[in-house]
């Protein structure tokens, strides 16, 4: 199997792995960053979303062989501390039930308002409407998203 | 967990105390048996060590408090709002307290199971007492240090503090209480004390959840562990004739396959490994009755035409009310199959080995798989030691333990750790589905009145209404009659969130809606009128409260604005009771080009003393939108056997775009609170067909509503 070095979190790790493994499971299984999580592997519910170059993508569509020379960040390398202003609301929104879509939410937002740190409601439903939240803790997303704005712009 | 030195016990609150080999206290406690007066000790009480508790308070010597929460974690809150509880007694202050979820390492819990809303309401007497022995144990220590009766010291926020205004930490007097008598009979709050209950606290696991720390059971690893990948028969009722596992074997990081029962497992040291070398597989199956959903409607619609019915109750005279009736009107409401659909995949991690068998993973009955691993690998339920993760989602599936029977049976057989992993094809085509149901009701009007009411019930497998026949409106209509028949299908069905009433609540209610506007009454006065004959009812089987349904209602009906909204807003009432809880929804609908919008649901919920009120409302605004997303889109279908549906691809979850706002409001009063995981869901389809109803002048009969409005162009 052949090896590929990775621009993760601002590190370079190098993994060996088929050339069509998703970054999903070189993620999860090669680099133990079990953060970006698998909910239907075929780009559908958003629990797997990353950073490609600051925009949020679907980890379980990207194979490893396209990722050289590309910064990846995952839910891991968001923030040094936990205190990206996207957690910061999440945690004061009490976002969370059972917490699996939660980094794969918090990862699109946070790319989303890196582009538009004043979106309307109804650019926020848009921007969100790829996350599938299964305990549909969908009002508190909206909210913190919201929360996360004012706090960025 | 080692510890020595002193032990107590206390037979009345099955406590039990020791001193930490590593400084502090700790306290262990069966959550539920210690308040229940008759219970018996299962064992000589000298004999018991800490494996025989499933709760465990920590105080260590700098007055942190870490509590071991005994019951798993689905989403529903319950890691969050059963500690409060024992915090509140034990008085500490919560931001020293630090949560951790126990294992399942007992033979003698009683209700280790997240499941039907019930962890908080059958824990809440059992923690208060455990917390209150506890800080009772702790101020006795102090006293004695003090040279003082204990009567005269309070404590407060983990400082004891006697009459002359000396103060002790709780960390300060750990080693002195553990070796004091436990305490028998001990003083609870009053409602009107409460610190922590009552007052919002985010979910514990919050910074792992929003740092992405390993949490779940899809994230737990194991040293030399390898994934499991399973081809389960594609139809249902299918086995396995023969197979061939070449090119499955060809692929990289494959190393073994494994057939057990109709089952091929893939083994490979990566997940993608594994998935891959499944789909390599070729299998050839043989068919045993094949079921589709056009059958079972022509079935359960032919139960329903039928006579063979089991009756569940029966008041009054139901033939004769219908004979004097001046009209009477007869619905029938049809759901199909429902997936769960747990956002994490089902997985579960086994290590068999001769010494003992390890099992890790997200399960809502620890208790229950651990007897069945037992049995099917013929071993003792000692040598079981079987670890909850924090689940993604449960929603009922995680009831049903048989990826842990997979995940044991396959490491028994190839001798080696591993975790068993569901594709989402896996986990939407092997489940264990919310039945279809087909409803048939009948009421009979006279004199403006609902004077008989008649349901049928014909299901797949199970008899929803079966169990719960004496909830609304049972008690209010004086000729009543509840009859349920089944099909016995080879498709695997079980609880879903909610179970009886996801789906029974809409059709009851979206009839009462039509009664309401056959008698040309207010639909929301019409419940409350047949509220009045359940009230002071002598009726014991009643499980519902006249009165706290009511206020409920009241409620909801002042928070929504009901008949008092702006012109263009339509809206749609329900109410249900279930699982302890009285809740009331109005769902506020606008029409844009012509198509229904949901803008707004209010509720109002009576769940009694609201414990944690943030997590509170999570559940129900939670339970109010998934009821409207299945509700409204979510289909499951088979033909020949096979799921027509196997991904979010082609089966419809709600989204964020769909959703609206939810408005929570809780009747306020000091009654014993009972559980919210699952009593917002049912009424919320019910309030969206009424408010679709009041828009478009369009009754609608099945679920998913969208299917009906699709065929009557209403939605394209």
């Amino acid at each position: 199997m052949p090896n590929y070095t990775l621009n993760i979190n601002g590190e370079q790790r190098v993994v060996t792995a088929d050339e069509d493994t998703p970054l999903l499971w070189i993620l999860r299984d090669e680099l133990n960053l079990v953060g970006t999580k698998f909910g239907c592997g075929i780009a559908q519910c958003g629990a797997c979303t990353v950073h490609i170059d600051g925009a949020a993508a679907r980890s379980c569509q990207i194979q490893v062989s396209v990722l050289s020379d590309i910064k990846i960040t995952t839910i891991e390398g968001l923030s040094d501390d936990g205190k990206h202003p996207v957690q910061e609301a999440w945690k004061e929104i009490d976002v969370p039930q059972c917490g699996y879509c939660q980094a794969g939410q918090i990862m699109t937002a946070s790319a989303f308002l890196a582009e538009n740190n004043n979106p309307s409601t109804e650019e926020i439903r848009q921007a969100m409407h790829g996350n599938i939240c299964r305990c549909a803790s969908y009002n508190r997303i909206e909210k913190a998203v919201q929360v996360a704005a004012s706090k960025l712009s | 967990m080692k510890s020595q030195l002193h032990t107590n016990f206390s037979r009345r609150n099955f406590l039990k105390t020791s001193v930490l080999a590593s400084g502090g206290l700790l306290i262990g406690f069966n959550f539920l048996q210690a308040c229940k007066p008759e219970a018996k000790m299962p064992v000589d009480i000298a004999s018991l060590n800490f494996n025989d508790f499933n709760a465990f308070i920590k105080i260590s010597d700098d007055g942190y408090v870490t509590l071991f929460s005994p019951n798993p974690e689905i989403g529903q809150g319950v890691k969050t709002a059963m500690p409060m509880i024992i915090a509140e007694e034990l008085d500490v202050d919560w931001s020293k307290v630090n949560v951790v979820q126990g294992a399942l390492d007992t033979k003698n819990f009683t209700r280790q199971v997240a499941g039907g809303s019930q962890s908080i309401r059958s824990g809440w007497d059992a923690l208060r007492q455990t917390g209150a022995t506890a800080k009772q144990m702790l101020i006795n220590a102090a006293a004695v240090k003090w040279n003082v009766d204990a009567a005269t010291c309070k404590a407060s926020k983990g400082i004891i503090t006697n009459a002359n205004g000396d103060q002790l930490g709780y960390g300060a007097v750990v080693k002195e209480a553990a070796a004091l008598p436990i305490p028998e009979d001990v003083k609870l709050k009053e409602t009107k004390e409460y610190t922590i209950i009552g007052k919002d606290a985010i979910n514990v696991d919050m910074d792992k959840i929003i740092t992405g720390k390993p949490l779940f059971g899809l994230d737990y690893k194991a040293d030399n562990m390898v994934i499991a990948s399973v081809l389960r028969p594609p139809a249902f009722g299918q086995s396995l004739l023969d197979f061939d596992d070449s090119k499955a074997k060809a692929v990289n990081g494959v190393t073994d396959v494994i057939k057990f029962g109709d089952k091929i497992a893939v083994l490979a040291n990566s997940t993608w490994a594994a998935m891959k070398g499944k789909k390599a597989l070729t299998a050839t199956w043989k068919d045993n009755k094949p079921e589709s959903t056009e059958n079972h409607d022509t079935i359960l619609t032919e139960i329903l035409d039928g006579n063979k019915f089991d009756t569940r109750r029966e008041d009054g005279n139901v033939k004769q009310a219908f004979a004097k009736a001046d009209k009477i009107i007869e619905r029938t409401y049809h759901s199909p199959f429902l997936p769960h659909n747990c956002l994490e995949p089902m997985n579960f991690y086994a290590d068999v080995t001769e010494d003992k068998v390890h099992l890790v993973g997200p399960i809502q009955t620890p208790q229950w798989t651990v007897s069945k691993v037992a049995k099917l690998l013929d071993r003792k339920v000692e040598d079981i030691h079987c670890e909850m993760t924090r689940m993604g989602g449960g929603f009922g599936r995680r009831l049903y333990g048989d990826f842990a029977l997979e995940a044991a049976e396959i490491s028994s057989i190839a001798k080696k750790p591993i975790k068993v992993i569901f594709s989402r094809e896996d986990d939407m085509t092997a489940g264990t589905y919310r039945p279809a149901i087909k409803y048939r009701i009948k009421a009979a009007l006279k004199d403006g009145a609902v004077t008989a009411y008649y349901l049928k019930e014909a299901a797949i497998n199970g008899n929803m209404y079966g169990l719960i026949p004496n909830f609304f409106p049972a008690g209010c209509i004086p000729n009543f009659k509840v009859d349920t028949a089944n099909y016995k299908s080879n498709i695997t069905t079980g609880a879903w969130r909610a179970p009886y009433t996801n789906f029974l609540a809409y059709a009851e209610q979206s009839f009462f809606d039509e009664l309401a506007t056959e008698l040309g009454i207010d639909t929301i006065q019409l419940r409350l009128n047949l509220l009045q004959n359940v009230k002071g009812t002598t009726d014991k089987k009643i499980e519902y409260s006249g009165q706290r349904m009511e206020d409920t209602i009241k409620l909801v009906r002042e928070k929504a604005n009901w008949g008092n909204v702006s012109a263009g807003v339509h809206q749609g009432f329900a109410a249900y009771y279930s699982h302890n809880t009285h809740v009331a929804e109005v769902a506020d609908i606008v029409l844009k080009d012509g198509l229904p919008v949901i803008k707004k649901v209010t509720v109002a919920v009576d769940c009694g003393i609201l414990v944690n009120p943030t997590g509170a409302k999570n559940q129900v605004e939670g339970g109010v939108l998934d009821g409207i997303g299945h509700a409204m889109y979510a289909d499951f279908s088979f033909k020949d056997g096979k799921p027509e549906y196997q991904n979010f691809d082609k089966y419809r979850l709600i989204r964020m775009q769909e959703t609206p706002q939810v408005a929570v409001h809780f009747v306020q009063n000091d009654k014993k609170p009972t559980g919210l995981g699952e009593p917002g869901l049912p009424p919320a389809g019910g309030a969206v067909a009424n408010a679709i109803h009041a828009a478009l002048g369009k009754r609608l009969y099945s679920q998913p509503f969208i299917n009906q409005l699709k065929k009557e162009s209403i939605l394209g």
